[in-house]
């Protein structure tokens, strides 16, 4: 297996069984959360994973790391598939994946303190010496920016910003390769955020480490991420570079989510160029036949509806899944879009 | 202007009595609100815009809050009113909208009956039908699809976009003058608070009504306001017209704001302009002019004297820090150009 890859996940499923009939109370439908997701995380990039509610995407992070099994596929991390794996190979595999969580509150035990919060991880997988752990914790809450004298303090005595810090040096003390990031910032006040973003960007270029950054919001992404991938009703509609997509959106679902961002310029306020969606994301229970967004979508033509369109690679290296994508128009090279 | 003013608040100030000490966690905010505009108010978590927002209505807990100033709507100082007084105005005056719609609505009425509540508390001499009639027009007025079977539906039956819109119905029935709507969008996704914003546009069009947006999304306040109030610690550190703080903002805690949002909007890869520190706890309030500790051009008269508001700039607006006019021009043309 090729060393630049940090992290694979091929053809990923998750079905939760819900409702119930009967006195069995067996399961009657299934959500399909996660439908067939792929993509490859080179080592030492960020892809960022955007979406609605409801699109999969914090779904997908449980299912990278483990802590829900797939219904069907595998994910691959430096080669070996994770998917398998039991007992010590997967204490082992959790070394070198780690995750950071939305809830700085919820996500730290409030009876523990920060130092025993950072060394647990170490502790546990039997990485450090007795010795060595106050100082190895110490080190790291620096490089988180916290004042390692707060060794001793308790998760309330600290803000929600500093909390994410010492989630962030948790998921660092067993030294990973791979972090999954599931909202990190939204749950922070702008000025924060931006601390928070920076220290992720400073962590990776310092410990060459990969991401999976998970957002709803897309300007955020927009900064972290090399690489976005845009979910809609459990699947990735369109996939490719940052820069590209951004600039350059081809599924309609991408550009109207662009569309919809209200921007800070007061200038930009009448614009004609808004998309607006009608309606909400349909129920993942009983998804639309053929493309799942053709129910809102703007283009749609029966075509949508009697097939799905596949995930298909266009010039500019970004795969789309669309019969109508917006930009063949570019690169047929009528200019229309 | 030919608007007529619709709300007036004069110097209010929220102290709340806590075990840990006293909270001043609103100081000293005065504005007007003109019908048909569109207040925004942002700031972080609290920078005291919800607080204010709720004094509007007079539904801070007066045992364990002291709030003084005034707040006058059509001529009633709500804050000395009686309370029938006040109840009367509540609703039909000035209604309130929040956060997550599906808290806001009783899970065990339908959404029709919790709408015609709304209307014959302030209309005792409706008929039940009159009010099933009014709540009719007012859903479909909300974009509710089907509004004759969605009528008698739960909560639970709706998206929360359509919950919000439900809220939006609840708060417009009795045709107010006054829409507070306290992060109206914030647990909303980005296509479904697009239609939300619309929405508000489009009613407060029809109502002629004034709303007061509190957010702390500057994009929103961008797209929807007319006029900005900037909160920080429990003061209005900036208040300016919707153009003037996106091109020529006057505090420092603006430029904070904006750097971080622009960066992030224009997303060269380099590092994002940030704040330093956090926001500061209510209880222990920095002496002087509470952004102190985090403003890069804070000098000795900051630590000691709150700075008051006064006005800076060609554009009218208004500013509370100790820098001289010319330099906070200069440096704030810098900060919306960054």
């Amino acid at each position: 297996m090729s060393s630049d890859i940090a992290l694979q996940a091929i053809d990923l499923i998750k079905y939760f069984p819900t409702g119930s009939s009967g006195i069995l109370g067996r399961p009657t439908d299934l959500v399909q959360a996660v439908d067939g997701v792929s993509f490859t995380l080179p080592a030492g990039k960020t892809l960022g994973i955007v979406g609605e509610s409801g699109c999969g995407k914090s779904t997908l992070a449980r299912l990278v790391t483990r802590l829900i099994d797939p219904s069907s596929g595998s994910v691959v991390l430096d080669g070996v598939d994770i998917t398998t794996l039991s007992g010590k190979a997967l204490r082992e595999m959790r070394r070198k994946l780690q995750m950071i969580f939305q809830d700085p509150y919820s996500s730290l035990n409030p009876r523990h303190s920060i130092g025993q919060i950072i060394g647990d991880p170490m502790r546990i997988q039997g990485i450090v010496t007795k010795g060595n752990e106050k100082a190895e914790v110490q080190e790291l809450m620096q490089r988180v920016g916290l004042n390692p004298e707060h060794y001793n303090r308790y998760p309330h005595e600290f803000s929600g910003g500093q909390r994410q810090r010492i989630g962030i040096a948790r998921a660092l003390s067993l030294h990973p390769s791979v972090i999954v990031a599931d909202e990190p910032v939204s749950a922070l006040d702008v000025s924060i955020q931006a601390q928070i973003l920076n220290l992720l960007e400073n962590l990776q270029k310092d410990l060459g480490l990969s991401f999976v950054f998970i957002a709803h919001d897309l300007s955020v992404v927009r900064h972290i991420a090399d690489q976005v991938a845009v979910m809609y009703l459990g699947k990735i509609v369109e996939i490719g570079d940052s820069a590209t997509v951004y600039s350059n959106p081809s599924h309609p679902y991408t550009k109207a989510l662009l569309s919809a961002v209200p921007v800070a310029n007061p200038a930009m306020r009448h614009s004609d160029k808004r998309i607006r969606l009608v309606g909400d994301v349909p129920s993942p229970i009983d998804p639309p036949s053929g493309c799942r967004f053709r129910t809102r979508c703007w283009l749609a033509t029966d075509l949508c509806a009697a097939q799905e369109p596949p995930l298909a690679l266009d010039e500019s290296g970004r795969a789309v899944a669309c019969h109508f994508p917006l930009t063949t128009a570019v690169t047929i090279g009528n200019g229309a879009v | 202007m030919t608007q007529e003013s619709v709300l007036s608040v004069q110097n209010l100030s929220v102290v709340f009595h806590t075990p840990d000490g006293d909270v001043a966690a609103v100081s000293n905010v005065s504005f007007e609100l003109r019908s048909g505009e569109t207040l925004g108010i942002v700031g972080e978590s609290g920078s005291g815009k919800s607080v204010t927002a709720a004094s509007l209505m007079r539904l801070n807990n007066s045992s364990t809050a002291t709030t003084s100033g005034s707040i006058l709507i059509s001529g009633v100082d709500v804050l000395t009113a009686e309370e029938s007084d006040v109840r009367r105005i509540r609703g039909s005056e000035i209604a309130m909208i929040f956060q997550d719609p599906l808290s806001a609505l009783n899970p065990y009425y339908t959404v029709g009956k919790q709408i015609a509540e709304a209307y014959l508390v302030h209309h005792p001499n409706a008929s039940k039908s009159d009010a099933r009639g009014v709540t009719l027009e007012m859903l479909k007025k909300v974009g509710i699809p089907n509004p004759e079977k969605r009528i008698d539906e739960y909560p639970h039956q709706f998206s929360g976009g359509m919950r919000q819109r439900i809220v939006i119905a609840i708060a417009l029935i009795n045709n107010p003058k006054v829409l507070i709507a306290d992060e109206p969008t914030t647990a909303l996704d980005v296509t479904v608070q697009a239609q939300i914003l619309d929405l508000m546009k489009e009613l407060q069009k029809e109502f002629n009504m004034a709303i007061i947006l509190i957010t702390h999304d500057l994009g929103v306040i961008a797209e929807a306001a007319q006029e900005v109030l900037v909160m920080y610690g429990g003061r209005i550190v900036e208040q300016s017209t919707v153009e003037a703080l996106f091109s020529e903002p006057t505090h420092p805690y603006a430029w904070g704001l904006l750097g971080a949002v622009n960066s992030l909007e224009l997303s060269g890869r380099g590092a994002l302009a940030t704040i330093p520190g956090s926001p500061p706890s209510l209880i222990s309030l920095p002496a002087g002019c509470s952004f102190n500790p985090r403003c890069a051009h804070s000098s000795e008269i900051c630590m000691t004297d709150v700075p008051a508001l006064r006005v800076v700039g060609s554009q009218g607006s208004v500013t509370a820090c100790h820098l001289p006019n010319d330099e906070i021009i200069s440096l704030g043309r810098k900060a919306a150009a960054r």
